[in-house]
């Protein structure tokens, strides 16, 4: 009996990622609601730059490589030029919220019939951890080395909140994965998120907060630890906005 | 015989890329192309088409690559400075091989500028269309019948060589009015594109769209067959057009509206017995160098009429590899010519039998 596979919607190919990070657990997140949903065939993935650069090698469905924050225009793109295809975009805290963060708002504003997938870790992970637009209050990076001074360089950025004034985009939650729970709990909302698309109900973006060991400078274990203490008091958990869900409601 | 309908050339370029097929447009706001914009939004909603206002020229040329990627055919326009703004876009799609029709309608630089008619985009269209070694095939019309007719050139070579075409027009050539024929436009069907990302449909391997390599000789290999490509494009695909260089002693390089004033100007030079002709470039890159070489073993001076400080003229000289002095008559700044001015550098030059 087969208890634990992977997802025909993955590679085989080794992902590059440092032990503890969680885009492994998000990948596979992605892979499994796209198997379980049926869409591999027509599914449009589209990669950022950052840490998750090369997700186009391990996502077995067509992928395309962005530049530096524009995904949410090139889904645009590939969605506008075929809206029967299902287009996701998957972005890191630098690319979507701050080179990008045009994009995204305005993505969300026209509720662009896509899905976003977004991984808040709070740092620069690539290019060796300079601070984010999501960095903590006091957070030491690279770029903050006496920890953020919000006098001096501004309060970090909360996507699904800023975003959830808009009235375009249909579902905005904030979830992690440091926890079976949260895992379960992060898989039905980005399958909330991609069955939104399917059913042509609009922008849907799923934030991931997420952990960076690495650049961290700490165990995995810390880390997830550090997600509960540091980063979930300033990010809550929760849906931000589900447009047809409240409507439903209002019945 | 073909109807023609009169229509400013901003137009002929909107018209003519929906009768080459492309039904997904993107762009923003600019001065003096914005009725290309208007005629798509008006235009594209009653075909099935896609006409969307980006809030950026980024945002716009990213769309861009979407639908290239997926395998359509896409075009976006702009003036000057929002042209500078897509180069970043223009370098990921030259890096992906994507075919792309991109339309730059220029204005006077640098910075803001000004709203007036300007060629002083020619380096950043034929040298410096973004980061990284790449090309885009630039075409330079100087009516508004090719206008109409380049766009769909433009389409066909950029599928056919997997890269971005560019029309470089000017505010004159985008704002004036003349007749054009449609019906009879050289549109070519689009090829199959195997490597488009349409949905594995799960019948094949999965097509991947990428610039990245980080491996450096992978990137190597990338940048050596784009070349190869690159001059196949060189050998083949150069355009120009001669006036009157038969029994020519001087050549008058030009392009765009700068070809149109020089015309009047080399036919009052030629009334006062001085045998002046004109080449005409209509692709800027590939740049016609054969006329031009062939033009410095007969005539005594070539004179570049540009919209700049003198860009055109160091391909000129390249061409014709020195052997003749070329000199600049110009204006700039939104400035155009007049058939005076070129006719009075004429005429100076003649004077002195061809020395500089």
């Amino acid at each position: 009996m087969t208890v634990f596979k992977k997802p025909h919607a993955l590679t085989d190919v080794p992902m590059h990622y440092c032990p503890g990070c969680t885009h492994g657990i998000v990948h596979r997140l992605v892979a499994e609601v796209i198997d379980e949903l049926g869409i591999e065939g027509t599914t449009i993935g589209i990669a950022p730059v950052g840490c998750s650069v090369m997700a186009y090698n391990y996502f077995n469905c067509d992928m395309i490589e962005a530049a530096h924050g524009r995904a949410p225009a090139v889904a645009t793109g590939v969605k506008r030029a075929d809206p029967s295809n299902i287009v996701f975009t998957y972005q890191g805290d630098g690319d979507l919220a701050s080179i990008g963060m045009a994009e995204t708002v305005h993505a969300a504003a026209r509720n662009e019939n896509i899905t976003v997938i977004f991984i808040n870790n709070a740092i620069y992970g690539m290019t060796g951890g300079q601070m984010a637009p999501t960095s903590l209050p006091g957070q030491v990076t690279q770029t903050s080395p006496y920890g953020r001074d919000v006098n001096h360089c501004g309060y970090p950025i909360r996507v699904c909140e800023l975003l959830s004034e808009l009235e375009g985009p249909e579902y905005l939650a904030r979830v992690t994965v440091n926890s079976v729970k949260n895992v379960n709990n992060a898989k039905k909302a980005i399958k909330k998120a991609f069955q939104n698309q399917v059913e042509g109900k609009g922008f849907s973006l799923v934030e991931v907060v997420s952990s960076c060991p690495t650049n961290w400078g700490m165990t995995p274990k810390q880390a997830l630890e550090w997600i509960d203490e540091k980063m979930l008091p300033y990010y809550p958990l929760g849906v931000y906005k589900d447009r047809s869900g409240s409507q439903e409601a209002q019945k | 015989m073909a109807d023609k309908v009169l229509m400013k050339g901003n137009e002929a370029i909107a018209e003519a890329a929906i009768l080459a097929g492309c039904r997904h447009y993107f762009g923003y706001p600019i001065t003096p192309q914005t009725e290309i914009a208007a005629y798509m939004a008006k235009r594209m909603p009653k075909i099935g088409g896609t006409f969307l206002q980006a809030e950026s020229e980024i945002a716009a040329i990213n769309m861009v690559y979407g639908v290239a990627a997926a395998g359509y055919r896409v075009m976006t326009s702009s003036s000057s400075p929002g042209v500078a703004l897509k180069s970043e876009g223009l370098s990921y799609i030259a890096g992906a091989d994507l075919p792309s029709l991109v339309v730059n309608v220029q204005r006077g630089g640098p910075g803001l500028g000004g709203i007036q008619p300007s060629q002083s985009d020619y380096f950043m269209a034929t040298r410096a269309g973004g980061h990284g070694d790449f090309r885009m095939i630039v075409l330079a019309p100087a009516s508004v019948q090719e206008m109409a007719e380049l766009t769909v050139k433009g389409f066909s070579l950029a599928d056919q060589y997997r890269m971005t075409a560019m029309i470089l027009a000017d505010g004159t050539m985008g704002q004036m009015m003349e007749p054009v024929a449609l019906d009879s436009l050289p549109v070519s069907p689009m090829p199959e594109k195997p490597w488009a990302t349409t949905g594995t449909k799960m019948q094949r391997p999965h097509n991947i769209v990428n610039s990245l390599y980080l491996s450096p000789d992978e990137l190597e290999k990338t940048n050596f067959a784009r070349f190869e490509r690159y001059k196949q494009i060189e050998e083949n695909e150069a355009m120009y057009e001669e006036y009157l260089m038969e029994d020519a002693e001087y050549c008058i390089a030009a392009f765009g509206i700068a070809a149109r004033v020089s015309k009047n100007a080399i036919d009052e030079a030629r009334r006062r017995g001085i045998r002046v002709g004109m080449i005409r470039p209509i692709t800027l890159w590939p740049f016609p160098v054969a006329p031009f070489k062939k033009a410095a073993g007969q005539v005594k001076h070539v004179i570049s009429v540009e919209l700049s400080m003198g860009q055109m003229i160091e391909d000129v000289r390249l061409a014709t590899e020195c052997r003749v002095p070329v000199t600049l008559c110009n204006r700039v700044g939104g400035m155009i010519p007049s058939p005076e001015q070129v006719l009075e550098a004429i005429l100076k030059i003649a004077d002195q039998g061809g020395k500089q």
